[in-house]
């Protein structure tokens, strides 16, 4: 964390960077794509026209909030793989409070309120769930994380099957959309609402504050840092993971309630739409630095977002995106594992 | 087959671990290795056993120079060691633990293996049952495996570490008719202990250890005082401790049982006032630690154990009770278990100090941390990160991170990595606790200080407490004895 | 149902089982020798794509089994070079490559898809074999994959427990440092342990591709998430090799029995019968793992001597034991 001077870690996570991009160059010339035109078209995808920035935006939050997230539970010293079933979760508990309020008199803003209020809730308890396992069940929290993943999308298919399915039959499309006075208002005609950023960066600014500069947070670090220390210096240890977990669970549940207000208007098999894991990977690049997981998660989002291009203009499948994200992280790992190589030698 | 080692140095870092040691070992004798931890004679036997490789010296089978690179390549050439935790395979049974590494075809021959380590074992007076998983054996059953598997190698030099602990009185009597007889057909066996008493009556000679040098060897016949004497040095003078502060019992222990795979405390009661200094001594591994940590609320206690402070009864209650009833606890290893490194001086501060609030009050965070800085006589800033400091520094940091008034304060092995001078500036700031009430209990290998700045002492061997001594009525010599097994009744 | 047809039908639960059981045991291998790789979901699924590709290619189906296992050993190989040699957590490594290896194949795979290509040859009888009742239409009347799996699961049981070299795998799983002084080159085994473990992991996929689920259809393949509950499997099975073709053949079983039991369950949505499996498989881990938490242990402590004593057996008897040394990198020191 201190060795080395800052210039020099740069430079190790630059040439992680460039070998990335290699990498994934390397890739496209083995699908026969052109690496410059495949490069250009997500640039163009992403940052092309004002909509497809909002759109980008709009894949932004969702993301942010998972990133923020998995940063409370790596500072606790977790792998919170259960975050893709608490984004799920939060999305289930967000389209149950609007169901159920639907057709009660309650004024449409309240409606909205509670069922964010609602999808925080039940990402955090999905979470909680996880920790339990870990605390009293002794399971690994990655292998309940999964666990809880597999029935989360169980349920949702069943929801969406079963009890929550369209007049008619149930489709894969979904639940019935919501009427768009339960949809968070939108600036102008994109599809992107005020609510979602200002969600999203009060999430980031609370997690900042949380891990900075708050006991709780210093707590947490203590926690993941050295668990037998922290219990000796005092700090309940297993009641702080606990805490992580529920924190990020609250915040992915928050994605998921955006997810269903602000994007599909409704509940879908995949809302969580992969952002869970991605949140991981893009904590795993940040290092710890909070405020980094806005820009990682941005660029990120734009990869995501403007790769939907490639099969439309380029014929190339859209994961491209996955490969170069991947392909980051895994350089920044090696590179990191390098580094230390070099260190201990010298 | 003799040995010889000659002029073996070894560093690790800045310390020197083994400073010129030269020893010959002659077929026929079992060979004693005495010292205290840290004294160097585990570096030497794992050098000699191809751990590691000595940076300087050489080491000669028969008069002919032989390099040992690694562990099977010392078995190769007939050295064995039987480590103080057999490094054989639990949940695998007899069979395949001897077979495992042995030289062969695809299929191991179980049946002729088997049967040869049978045979072996009946020479010897050993039973085994090849069939039988590790794990279910006692230690001592799996000492005499790892003895057999050695031999059944080929082993001409046969290495024990500290293989008397935790095995049973007539399992011990078996290892030594056992060794006696290699010994005999002309082997030898080096045997690493702390127990004075079992190396006065089984080693033919005793090479004693301290600080890195080899500072003696006895011959039969010595007796344990003269081992003592080359170990501990001189005896100390007295003097320097407080004295207790009145008779207030602050703490009560009654019928004290742990339950540890290894070592079985029974039977242990004290009591403790305040303003008191208890020593603690014994060898690594003799219960001190278990005992210590039990009182801290670290460790389990089992049976009818009643531990009360201040008249609360504190038995079997989790460890932030502890905490809330005045209890400290300082472990020895810093890094692993009392410091937390990538958080910085400051942030262990904020850690102990009052944290009801939500937010962080860097401010006043940053002046307390100063003020202990100075206090303390640390040598380092409020930012600094904990794993930069030195021993010394982190073992003041250790302490200012305590709360202001205690009970009862436990610390392990206090002066480890201090230098003369910490060590003094330690104990002044622990006396200034006494003054205050506080009763102190500290493990040390230091006799010196325990001597010095301990009002009672109790010394432990393996697993056995002995009655309360008084400081000032004991001798580095006695409190050796004691260390070393005698006047223990089994 | 009538009693053929459920014969027939659970022949059918042992072919489909038969790339979950090549994965398993090839991951039990792994984890034996003390490496955990987490990448098995993406690998799988990066293997079938690159196999139904090179099969599609080339015409050949022994190229195509052959790269699916060349990607398999590969990808296992970077998660052993990570770990033992960057000295990186294994988790950490794992898990980017599981999702990385996932986008690889949906993207390289593209120009693939519902492209027709080889598949294997159909089941063929063995004779005399086959006649005998139940188990000759079980087990006797199969594809060649089939067989080979049965091949598999006798040699790997063979391997890890009869041989010599089975020994040693399992030593460096449980006590590395006993290993060695045996003179055991530790980190070696553990390479060529993972990367043969990783091999038949890498040969699950074009059994998909090139047979169960043949051809690649992208996303839709529906192989995401069976690498995940190979790994559960992994855990369930007590990394025996055979409890973990045990486990394959379960899971297998739930899967057929959500088709089987559909039209009797007309209230549950046939999509949940398909996904159910999943967590139902998962759930199992909590029971096989309650021995392990630390708060039984402490209540263990108070418990009476006699007492203690028999919940300890009990406990014990219920806990699967991972090898020791599971995930934890190995020092010489």
């Amino acid at each position: 964390m201190k060795s080395g001077s800052r210039l020099y870690r740069f430079g190790i996570q630059l040439a992680a960077v460039v070998l990335a991009l290699l990498f994934t160059t390397i890739i496209l010339l083995a699908a026969n794509g052109q690496p410059f035109e495949a490069y250009k078209n997500i640039l163009k995808g992403s940052f092309g026209s004002v909509e497809s920035v909002t759109n980008v935006i709009v894949v932004w939050i969702p993301l942010l909030l998972a990133s923020v997230g998995a940063l409370v539970t790596f500072t606790a010293g977790l792998w919170n793989i259960g975050i893709e079933g608490q984004i799920t979760l939060g999305a289930i508990a967000t389209t149950w409070v609007l169901r159920t309020l639907l057709h009660t008199d309650t004024p449409p803003a309240l409606i909205i309120i509670l069922s964010i209020l609602g999808g925080f809730i039940g990402g955090a308890i999905w979470a909680a769930l996880v920790g339990a396992l870990r605390t009293f069940g002794g399971v690994n929290e990655i292998f309940g994380g999964l666990g809880l993943n597999f029935v989360a999308t169980a349920l949702t298919i069943w929801l969406i099957f079963g009890p929550w399915k369209r007049p008619g039959i149930g489709s894969m499309s979904g639940t019935e959309p919501f009427p768009d006075t339960l949809w968070l208002p939108v600036i102008s005609s994109l599809r992107l609402s005020w609510w979602s950023v200002m969600i999203g960066v009060l999430a980031l600014v609370f997690v900042y504050i949380l891990l900075s500069n708050t006991y709780i947070g210093l707590k947490l670090k203590a926690v993941g840092k050295n668990r037998k220390a922290a219990a000796l210096l005092g700090i309940p240890t297993s009641k702080y993971m606990m805490s992580a977990f529920v924190i990020c669970g609250g915040l992915a549940g928050l994605a998921g309630a955006l997810q269903v207000l602000a994007v599909y208007h409704r509940l879908i098999p995949s809302i969580s739409s992969g952002y869970g894991f991605l949140g991981l990977m893009v904590g795993m690049l940040v290092n710890y630095q909070v405020i980094w997981a806005a820009p990682v998660a941005f660029f990120f989002a734009a990869l995501k977002f403007g790769s939907i291009q490639l099969p439309i203009v380029l014929k190339l499948d859209s994961a491209l995106s996955g490969v170069l994200q991947g392909a980051l992280v895994l350089f920044v790992l090696m590179m990191d594992g390098v580094r230390k190589r070099f260190e201990k030698k010298g | 087959m003799k040995v010889e080692l000659r002029n073996i140095h070894k560093y690790f870092g800045p310390v020197h671990a083994n400073n010129n040691i030269s020893l010959t070992i002659l077929p026929g004798t079992i060979q004693g290795i005495v010292g205290e931890n840290g004294a160097g004679k585990s570096t030497l036997m794992k050098i000699l056993s191809g751990f590691f490789q000595a940076d300087t010296g050489e080491i000669l089978l028969d008069d002919v120079e032989i390099k040992i690179h690694s562990p099977a390549d010392a078995i190769k050439q007939g050295i064995g060691m039987l480590h103080q935790d057999p490094l054989d395979f639990p949940p695998m049974k007899v069979i395949d633990n001897l077979l495992l590494g042995h030289e062969g075809g695809l299929i191991p021959e179980r049946k002729k293996v088997a049967s040869e380590v049978k045979n072996l074992a009946n020479q010897f007076g050993f039973s085994i049952d090849t069939e039988a998983y590790i794990e279910s054996m006692t230690v001592g059953e799996r000492q005499q495996l790892e003895i057999l598997r050695l031999l059944w190698l080929g082993a001409k030099i046969l290495i024990l570490d500290e293989p008397t602990t935790g095995i049973s009185a007539s399992q011990k009597e078996k290892l030594f008719e056992t060794l006696t007889k290699l010994a005999s057909d002309g082997m030898i066996v080096i045997f690493v202990s702390h127990k004075l008493e079992e190396i006065e009556c089984l080693c033919h000679r005793a090479a004693v250890f301290r600080g890195g040098l080899l500072v003696g060897e006895a011959i039969q016949p010595y007796h344990i005082n003269d081992l003592v004497r080359l170990m501990f040095g001189k005896p100390m003078e007295l003097g320097n401790r407080l004295g207790n502060l009145g008779n207030n019992p602050v703490v009560e222990i009654k019928d004290l049982e742990i339950d540890d795979p290894r070592l079985h405390i029974k039977n242990v009661n004290l009591t403790v006032h305040a303003g008191e200094v208890i020593g603690i001594a014994g060898m690594e591994g003799s219960g001190q630690r278990l005992f210590l940590r039990a009182l801290g609320g670290l460790l389990p206690t089992t049976g009818r154990t009643k531990l009360s402070v201040n008249d609360r009864d504190l038995t079997h209650e989790p460890y932030g009770t502890y905490l809330k009833g005045g209890i400290a606890y300082v472990p020895a290893d810093r890094m692993e278990e009392g410091l937390i490194p990538g958080l910085t001086l400051k942030d262990h501060f904020v850690l102990t100090g009052e944290t009801k609030k939500l937010f962080i009050d860097e401010e006043t965070a940053h002046q307390r941390t100063k003020v202990k800085i100075s206090e303390f006589n640390i040598k380092g800033r409020p930012n600094s990160f904990v794993e930069d400091l030195s021993g010394g520094n982190q073992q003041r940091a250790l302490l200012a991170l305590l709360n202001e008034s205690l009970n009862l304060l436990l610390l392990e092995h206090p002066s480890r990595g201090l230098d003369l001078e910490s060590t003094i500036w330690l104990w002044e700031k622990l006396k200034d606790r006494c003054k205050t009430g506080t009763a102190v209990l500290f493990i040390s290998s230091d006799l010196e200080q325990i001597l010095n700045y301990s009002d009672r002492i109790l010394v432990f061997f393996g697993g056995k407490v002995s009655k309360p001594l008084k400081a000032s009525e004991s001798s580095v010599d006695q409190l050796g004895q004691l260390m070393g097994g005698k006047g223990f009744s089994n | 149902m009538e009693f053929d047809l459920i014969i027939k039908g659970l022949a059918g639960v042992i072919a489909a089982a038969t790339p979950v059981l090549f994965a398993t045991v090839g991951e039990t291998i792994t984890e034996k020798s003390g490496v955990t790789n987490l990448s098995v979901n993406g690998t799988i699924i990066l293997s079938a794509m690159i196999g139904f590709a090179v099969a599609t290619t080339t015409t050949s189906l022994i190229l195509g089994f052959a790269a699916g296992a060349i990607v398999g050993a590969a990808v296992a190989a970077l998660v052993a070079f990570a770990s033992i040699n960057l000295k990186q957590s294994q988790v950490a490594v794992g898990f980017v490559l599981t999702l990385m290896t996932r986008d690889l194949a949906y993207f390289l795979g593209n120009p693939y898809m519902g492209l027709s290509g080889p598949r294997v040859p159909p089941a063929f009888e063995i004779p005399i074999l086959s006649k005998i009742p139940i188990l000759g239409t079980l087990f006797f009347n199969q594809d060649i994959l089939v067989y080979l799996s049965f091949v598999l699961i006798i040699f790997a049981y063979f391997w890890v427990y009869k041989t010599r070299p089975g020994l040693i795998l399992q030593g460096i799983g449980e006590r590395p440092a006993s290993a060695y002084i045996r003179g055991t080159n530790v980190n070696k085994m553990r390479y060529i342990y993972t990367i043969v473990g990783g091999a038949l992991v890498g040969l699950a996929g074009p059994m998909y591709s090139l047979s169960v689920k043949a051809g690649w259809k992208g996303a839709i393949t529906g192989l995401d998430g069976i690498g995940w509950i190979v790994l559960a499997i992994v855990i369930f099975g007590g990394w025996s090799p055979l409890k973990a073709a045990m486990g394959a053949y379960l899971f297998a079983l739930l899967q057929w029995l959500g088709l089987v039991l559909q039209p009797s369950l007309p209230s549950i949505p046939s999509q949940v019968l398909q996904v159910a499996p999943f967590p139902l498989m998962i759930l199992t881990l909590l029971l096989v793992n309650i021995g392990n938490a630390e708060w039984v242990d402490r209540t263990l402590m108070a418990l009476p001597e006699n007492t203690r004593k028999i919940a300890s057996k009990v406990l014990r008897s219920m806990r699967t034991n991972p090898p020791a040394s599971l995930g934890v990198p190995f020092e010489n020191e």
